[in-house]
């Protein structure tokens, strides 16, 4: 196995033990960048030397015997999160020379943990795309078939994980964002509970509904990650206090007796595939020892009604900033999804128009809030499918705004409720594409996701599999 | 036709806290090199949050009880959108619905209470400086904390304006939140004005807002200018345009001005960024307790208490200081038989620096004006003997009947002797020794 | 349902050619007539919900830290002066 393609587990071993410096893993995802990143286009901005430096001091460290959780690993940021003296572009050419002045308290809290950064990757402009296809610097590919699409909007963020061109990346999920990607590139994401993990620094879409995760190539990883970026932050009012957790700590014990439910309606107009795939991964569930239940979500039908007026109102607001005063390029050199967001946004906060839509979505969101809360006194977790169909055609879907937008429909209630989901590796279409399946829980359940994933993992090993680049 | 002023007033007071509303770059600002006191958050960079300032809304809700109102128990920041140069987020975080304070008063001396709608926060925006075809625009003032006082339409004239602006600024002085100076600009006002006709309940269908006023010089000149310019307009039987005016200092009148806010639909929105402020019984009785004396119940007390006529006291209590000071003396002065109102007297007609006198200093003071030094009688005598040899025409006058002649002598001795002496017994003496 | 695309854009401060106009006006009818199923859900007694987190009273302490320099608060500027950003004026 090469370097790169190794997990943050086993590379912390292999680096504790010498059997490799972080310049040399480093280089070795340097390397794998710079082979397929044209191909892929999963990198925006490639900071290799900032890369090595950072390596060549974790191995100083490491050789005087000391240990950060993330110490000479190499990690790639989504290019929304804000790093000092690094181009940040979100994608967009309004912002294609702005280098933040300073850090995001992710990206700083993994540099305090000894990550190498090796770049920033590629997303639909502004965090706005459910296929990747919305970059205005050209769309990611999916590795595993590049006429398909990675999903989207953290499409460089999953494939820069799928295709090992680093050990770990961040994302965010707004309505899916890093659930989508994730499941169609065959790797692990989190979204965590809304307040978790802390936002600031990272360039805003819907404050609301903004959730800031991670991709990895495990679940044990995820946790691993998890125990890095979780927690309260003070230049965010809204994180949550403080629950210090070792999210590693019970990930091995089994799912037996746990309550497991499968929402109604997010198993109806299934594609077949993605309907084969599902059975099998909560039978699977079963033989672990989980006791699988039916249950209904019935205000889970408007998720998507509710979301595209919530979102994009927030959109419209975020986005007033990029005036091309203080930084980035005016505001025609928006593309065509954000001006379309905006569009949206600021008509359904508009004057007459407020109380109809926006306000009325507000309200469509306690009634979906409490589908879950009340749901989640029953169940330990639900399960259902990250999306109704496996990954689609560059280009399929790019000109039907609404299509693109129901594509979110499975992803979207658990960014209205605020609560946590993770996508993990289920299995391959019939034209082997990746499928996932994501594990939603109520908020600040994030350990029962990692010990139910972590149980599906070690049983089906997907994981293992690579695509062939 | 006779038509009557209907005008209400907004104000805005800049807090002098140590840090912005929602960031922690240094607020004292004024005379500082511009963009030095900036930060991603009150310069709107990508990614940047807000972080309520903790002091600027305690100090916002002590306002608000100042002014006698309803603090409300769950209350909320809004996002106010609009495009401006000097808005560096595109929307200002400001409070639009369920603001921290509403409904109270103000209490005019004549017994008027001017009501106030609602005590609100929010920030600053930049500066913007014009020069030829450009603006410059410097962030330093972006997102200083303001507290925005709006009134009900309930002046009737320029008179009880101003005197609410000076019972406002005492009280923003009194609970030392602010300067409230307005050349300074941290304190704002925008006054609203229209004209109804006399004895006709129904307010009138229009009103114009004025702004630029600049000092208190000019709210009596700009105020009297909008209400015979809608008056004019009136009685040619033509309604006045709603419209935003400016005072201009140099011609001395209101012009019509295009502002950044005209005909804006605001879309107002909960911050989502910002979770809700809940204030609970305790939490405003403990702000309650924090809070000094106020003017109002200071004079109250110096009148029960000191029994200070109401001239004495309104000087006394227009600055907090002078209030501390004066209460200070008063339990000095009891202690030496001084009264309080020795000491209003003092204060009141000679120029004592209360900031280089001490209280103590004050009494002692007092006490050597008054105090009758004693002398030795052979002493007086000789100063008597002094006064007699070279008055002796008053001595003539006095051995001659006139009985107030002694008084003149009198007051040579005292003169002479430069002292404040004892008056009965230089009197009874030198009646002695005329002999 | 038609939105007045104009309208919308000035407000949203952005520039839009006429056929971005009627490209975007198509669009957003589309999907706000998706939305309209809102309509069938009665919320006439339901509270809004603008915080997930069930959070409240999160404030900071009164201090002051550092600012950017400003040499920082400038460098993304394409239009500096004199330690000011500098813009075209608004027509006052």
């Amino acid at each position: 196995m090469n370097l790169n393609q190794l997990t943050i587990k086993d590379a912390k071993e292999g680096l504790k033990a010498k059997k490799f410096s972080s310049i040399e893993l480093t280089k070795a995802c340097i390397e794998q960048i710079k082979k397929y990143n044209k191909d892929l286009s999963a990198f925006i901005t490639i900071t290799e030397k900032e890369a090595l430096e950072s390596a060549k001091k974790a191995d100083e460290l490491i050789s005087n015997k000391q240990d950060l959780p993330f110490l000479g690993i190499p990690v790639a940021l989504k290019d929304l999160f804000s790093t000092k003296g690094i181009k940040t572009t979100a994608a967009s050419n309004v912002l294609k020379d702005y280098v933040p002045e300073y850090d995001a308290t992710v990206v700083r809290k993994l540099k305090d943990a000894g990550a190498v950064i090796v770049g920033k990757t590629n997303l639909d402009a502004w965090a706005h795309g459910s296929s990747g296809e919305n970059s205005d610097f050209g769309p990611t590919k999916n590795p595993w078939n590049k006429e398909y699409v990675p999903g989207g909007s953290s499409s460089g963020s999953a494939v820069s994980v799928a295709s090992d061109m680093c050990i770990a990346s961040t994302g965010t999920d707004t309505g899916g964002s890093i659930r989508l990607p994730a499941s169609f590139n065959n790797v692990v994401g989190l979204k965590p509970t809304y307040g978790r993990v802390s936002r600031y620094g990272i360039i805003a879409m819907a404050s609301s509904l903004d959730s800031i995760g991670h991709f990895t190539k495990t679940v044990e990883d995820s946790a691993l990650f998890f125990n890095v970026t979780a927690g309260k932050d003070i230049m965010d009012a809204t994180t949550l206090p403080d629950l210090t957790e070792d999210f590693t700590k019970n990930l091995d014990n089994g799912i037996k007796g746990l309550k497991i439910g499968i929402p109604k309606e997010f198993v109806s107009g299934l594609d077949e595939d993605v309907e084969i795939t599902f059975k099998q991964s909560y039978k699977i569930l079963e033989n672990l020892g989980a006791q699988i239940v039916d249950i209904k979500l019935p205000y889970t039908e408007y998720g998507i009604a509710a979301y595209y007026i919530i979102q994009p109102s927030e959109v419209s607001s975020n986005l007033a900033r990029y005036d091309g005063i203080r930084y980035g390029n005016k505001r025609s050199t928006f593309g065509d999804e954000a001006k379309r967001r905006i569009m949206l946004g600021t008509f359904t906060l508009s004057s007459g128009y407020y109380d109809a839509y926006y306000k009325k979505a507000m309200s469509i969101r306690t009634l979906i809030k409490k589908d879950f809360d009340d749901t989640f006194q029953k169940i330990d977790a639900l399960f259902s499918p990250v999306c109704s169909t496996p990954p689609w055609k560059l280009g399929e879907k790019i000109s039907d705004p609404l299509k693109m937008y129901l594509s979110d429909a499975l992803t979207v209630t658990a960014n209205i409720a605020g609560i946590p989901s993770l996508s993990v590796p289920a299995g391959f279409s019939s034209n082997d594409l990746p499928i996932g399946i994501q594990i939603m829980g109520k908020q600040l359940s994030e350990n029962i996701l990692f010990r139910i994933g972590n149980a599906f993992e070690k049983y089906t090993n997907f994981y293992k599999q690579k695509p062939k680049l | 036709m006779k038509y009557k002023p209907v005008i209400g007033l907004e104000v805005h007071i800049e807090l002098k806290t140590k840090s912005k509303m929602f960031c922690g770059c240094s607020a004292n600002y004024f005379g500082q090199k511009p963009n030095t006191h900036t930060c991603p958050v009150c310069l709107g960079l990508p990614g940047a949050l807000p972080v309520p300032n903790k002091t600027a809304i305690d100090w916002c809700i002590m306002i608000g009880l100042a002014l006698n109102c309803d603090i409300a128990n769950f209350s909320k920041f809004d996002r106010k959108n609009y495009f401006y140069p000097d808005l560096p987020k595109g929307y200002q975080i400001s409070q639009y619905d369920q603001p921290f304070c509403l409904k109270g008063f103000v209490e005019l001396s004549d017994g008027k209470k001017i009501g106030i709608t609602r005590v609100h926060m929010e920030e600053d925006t930049g500066k913007l400086i014009h020069q030829d075809e450009n603006s410059l625009i410097d962030f330093n003032r972006s997102g200083v904390p303001l507290v925005e006082i709006v009134t009900e339409p309930d002046f009737e004239n320029a008179k009880e304006v101003i005197e609410y602006l000076k019972k406002l600024q005492q009280i923003i002085r009194y609970l030392n939140v602010s300067d409230a100076d307005m050349e300074k600009g941290n304190m704002r006002l925008e006054p609203n004005i229209s004209l109804k006709i006399e004895g006709i309940e129904e307010l009138p269908n229009y009103k114009v807002e004025v702004k630029n006023i600049n000092s208190f010089r000019f709210v009596e000149k700009a105020i009297e200018y909008e209400i015979k310019r809608q008056t004019e307009i009136l009685c040619k039987e033509q309604i006045p345009a709603q419209e935003t005016r400016g005072w201009d200092e140099d011609k001395q009148k209101t012009v019509p001005q295009r502002t950044k806010e005209e005909a804006n639909d605001y879309r107002y929105f909960p911050e989502p960024d910002i979770p809700p402020l809940i204030f609970t019984q305790n939490k405003i009785q403990e702000l309650k307790s924090q809070m000094p004396e106020m003017p109002g119940q200071t004079f109250k007390r110096f009148k029960t208490n000191y029994n200070l006529n109401e001239y004495y006291i309104e000087i006394l209590t227009k600055e907090k200081l002078t209030v501390n000071y004066f209460d200070e003396s008063v339990a000095v002065g009891k202690e030496h038989n001084v009264s309080p109102n020795q000491i209003a007297n003092l204060l009141v007609n000679k120029n004592i620096n209360v900031n280089s006198t001490l209280p103590a200093d004050l009494i002692k003071n007092i006490l050597n004006s008054t105090k009758i030094t004693e002398i030795e009688e052979p002493e007086l005598k000789k100063i008597i003997s002094r006064v007699l040899k070279e008055n002796k025409k008053a001595v003539k006058d006095y051995k001659s009947g006139k009985e107030t002649a002694i008084m003149f002598l009198l007051g040579q001795v005292m003169k002479t002797s430069r002292l404040k002496l004892n008056a009965s017994k230089i009197k009874e003496l030198l009646k002695k020794m005329l002999q | 349902m038609k939105i007045d695309v104009t309208h919308i854009a000035k407000l949203a401060d952005l520039p839009l050619a006429q056929s971005e106009k009627e490209k975007f006006g198509k669009q957003l009818s589309e999907i706000l007539s998706y939305i309209e199923k809102l309509k069938e859900v009665d919320t006439k007694k339901v509270e809004i919900t603008s915080q997930v987190t069930g959070l409240e009273n999160v404030t900071r302490e009164d201090e002051a830290k550092p600012s950017l320099s400003q040499n920082e608060a400038l460098s993304n500027a394409k239009s500096q002066h004199n330690g000011l950003f500098k813009v075209k004026a608004i027509l006052e």
